[in-house]
């Protein structure tokens, strides 16, 4: 479909913007690698810090790439499905509000005044224009909501008993979890850090700090998933050549994560002080229940991929995994979210350890963690958005791919790049290993007296497997810089492949609207937080100056 | 409604999360392992030493700081409990002794507390696993468990 120039070019610049930063975000990946497996002995390589570079890695991948393509990926659905386009003024406003956070925090950054982390945990202190550009940036993010939330009630009014498209309720359901949890670390932000940071408030409460990060920071991974599960539900099946399995299943699912995003954050608390076990308890049974909407997910969508294959000829219990379009280069958002899967059951499994109570001691902050989320995030979530961000832009500046043959394959190099990685990550993970760590200068450093020679088999492997990864992105932006920048062959149009349903449910008006969900979803946010921030508040003791990174004593 | 296999496979999920639950508090009950212990802030925990109660028993309190440990070498003989209680004098710092287990946050304005048996004689690294700052990677403690000099 056609779609004005103006919403054109607000999906254009929402993926160019971060896309461009990422050469930053994957040259510190590589760095990172390379550091900790001791090739260097350094602080600094070519003027940037490991901690430093640490933070551009997390910010820039996790935070800027992730909010810019959902809120892009957002206005495309509601664009193609709701066949509506949102109020234009708004969407350059979010524009603009992220470019100006994103430039902000970029500039903290680059500058070495916010060398703090993505997590930025107090009483480490970074520049004040850190916190405010992260703010501005999730601020910015908000806006698109607020409008789609008007064009999805006008749209109902219009089709009265007609089911809402899987994608719009997607969406919706992840910028409501965006919103909810948001709340939380943006008081973090705004109330508790900034002053803070600017000396007006002495000290600030560290553990209330934390925990209102983990509000946010766990549901922060739903909100990257979210888009990607959209587009394993309303693209993947038809581009695999079959049908969705179930529609219903998937309406069910998307609500599930509705209500069971936000409550589990404390998981990410198992070792912090001050919150008693019964709250760790109740964070972990609630976690498990996650396991339902992915359990659903990951059968509705095997079953569509047998489906699609036994269209294809397949014959025999899982012969339909040979007869997949793995290197259909016409097809190459499949060959992105296949391999993004394979990711995901690997990330899948290694996140059930995480959340389970005190097996976490074993791997909680080892490098076991980055193991596992780069096959989560850097797994299906990050192959989703590349692919996705490069199906956009080809299809709304009406390019034809760059190098059709390296971009059906740069999704499989990434899997096996990201597989080797994690596996020297984990078993270093499991070997005491810690992570967001200059390992190069001690405990990789044979010159040290904390050398520690176990470590350096799975730092090679990260190596290895992290340089792999750096190939594949580089190519990537080949392919996407390629694409951008080549002449217009075709007419400019949104245009997004629609799967059909294969039990096409009729419509059942709890999965239809928000009605009770958003209550339930209250409900059960208040049961989870209500006695984790009462255990905070009544057991912490007084609160901390802020420090800086290189100096121990304290001061701003 | 949803389509019968949908259905199977929603009660084999419901029941393999009842499993896991199950398994995690038999683990929890009969290994003795646990999550970090919450106590009530206390400023007579934040000065770092070490108490013998009896020849089985010892309390490290431990202060973490940026960028070292203090107590930084724990004596103890073989086959002590020793109860950790661990906090921050400024940033955010962790406390992972991987082979045993132990991993806590050190938190400015909070104790955590964990217990753990030393059975075999050696040395134990006590790592920073929480990024504290430029001198992070320099930070680490050890744990000797060996027999007293006679």
């Amino acid at each position: 479909m056609s779609v004005s120039r103006s919403m054109r070019n607000v999906i254009i610049i929402e993926l160019f913007v971060p896309i461009t930063l990422l050469i930053l975000g994957i040259y510190h990946g590589l760095m990172q690698v390379v550091y900790r497996a001791g090739v260097l002995h350094q602080a600094a390589a070519v003027k940037l810090d490991y901690y430093q570079g640490l933070t551009l890695h997390g910010v820039i991948n996790a935070i800027v790439l992730t909010t810019f393509f959902a809120v892009a990926f957002g206005h495309a659905t509601m664009i193609f499905y709701l066949k509506k386009e949102p109020n234009k003024k708004l969407s350059w406003i979010s524009l603009a509000l992220m470019v100006v956070g994103t430039v902000m925090a970029a500039w903290a950054m680059i500058a070495g005044k916010a060398s703090v982390l993505y997590t930025f945990y107090p009483p480490l202190k970074g520049h004040p224009l850190f916190y405010l550009g992260t703010a501005l940036l999730i601020v910015g993010s908000w806006l698109p909501l607020f409008d789609w939330w008007v064009m999805y009630r006008t749209w109902k009014r219009e089709n009265p008993g007609q089911k809402v498209p899987l994608a719009v309720l997607g969406t919706l359901v992840n910028f409501i979890i965006w919103f909810v949890c948001t709340l939380a670390v943006a008081y973090e932000v705004l109330v508790l850090l900034l002053p803070w940071a600017m000396g007006y408030t002495p000290t600030v409460n560290v553990t209330l700090a934390r925990t209102l990060f983990w509000f946010f920071g766990h549901a922060l991974v739903y909100f990257w998933l979210l888009p990607a599960y959209i587009m394993f539900y309303t693209m993947l099946p038809k581009l695999a050549g079959g049908k969705l399995y179930s529609d219903l299943a998937g309406r069910i699912a998307l609500f599930l994560f509705l209500l069971l995003s936000v409550p589990v954050g404390v998981h990410h608390q198992f070792s912090d002080p001050n919150i008693s076990s019964s709250t760790k308890w109740l964070s972990t049974i609630l976690t498990f229940a996650v396991a339902i909407p992915s359990f659903i997910t990951a059968f509705t969508l095997s079953a569509s991929l047998e489906y699609a294959g036994r269209q294809r000829g397949a014959k025999g219990l899982l012969g339909y995994f040979g007869k997949l379009p793995y290197l259909d280069s016409s097809r190459y958002l499949f060959a992105y979210m296949i391999a993004g899967l394979i990711l995901f059951i690997f990330g899948g499994f290694t996140g059930i350890v995480n959340s389970s109570y005190a097996l976490n001691n074993v791997i909680h902050n080892t490098s076991w963690l980055p193991g596992h989320f780069h096959m989560t995030v850097a797994g299906p979530v990050f192959l989703a958005i590349i692919g996705m961000g490069l199906h956009l832009v080809a299809t709304l500046r009406g390019r034809k791919i760059f190098l059709p043959a390296v971009n059906v394959i740069i999704p499989y190099l990434w899997m096996i790049g990201v597989l080797i990685f994690s596996t020297g990550l984990m078993w270093g993970g499991l070997m005491g290993e810690p992570r967001r760590t200059n390992l190069g200068m001690t405990y990789l450093n044979p010159g040290s007296e904390l050398y520690h020679p176990q470590w350096v088999p799975s730092t090679m492997l990260a190596l290895a497997g992290g340089f792999i990864m750096f190939i594949a992105g580089m190519l990537y932006f080949v392919v996407f810089f390629g694409t951008f920048f080549s002449k217009q062959t075709e007419k400019a149009a949104l245009d997004l492949p629609v799967s059909e349903a294969y039990h096409d449910e009729k419509m059942v008006p709890l999965f239809n609207g928000f009605k009770p969900w958003l209550l339930v979803m209250i409900i059960i946010i208040l049961i989870a937080y209500v006695p984790a921030l009462v255990d905070v508040l009544s057991n912490s003791g007084p609160g901390a100056p802020p420090h800086l990174p290189h100096n121990p004593m304290p001061g701003i | 409604m949803l389509d019968k296999f949908e259905i199977k496979v929603l009660r084999i999920t419901g029941l393999l999360i009842v499993i896991f639950f199950f398994a995690i508090l038999y683990v929890t009950g009969k290994r003795k392992v646990d999550v970090t212990e919450c106590i009530p802030y206390d400023k007579a925990y934040t000065e770092p030493r070490i108490q013998k109660i009896d020849d089985k028993t010892y309390q490290v309190f431990a202060v973490a700081g940026m960028w070292s440990f203090e107590p930084s070498v724990i004596n103890i003989p073989p086959g002590t409990e020793v109860d950790f209680y661990v906090t921050s004098k400024d940033v955010v710092h962790g406390f992972n002794i991987a082979e045993r287990n132990v991993n806590m946050m050190a938190v400015y304005g909070g104790i955590s507390k964990t217990t753990v048996k030393f059975k075999e004689p050696g040395v134990y690294k006590i790592t920073c696993h929480e990024y504290c700052g430029t001198g992070h990677q320099n930070m680490q403690a050890e744990v000797i468990v060996d027999y007293p000099n006679p």
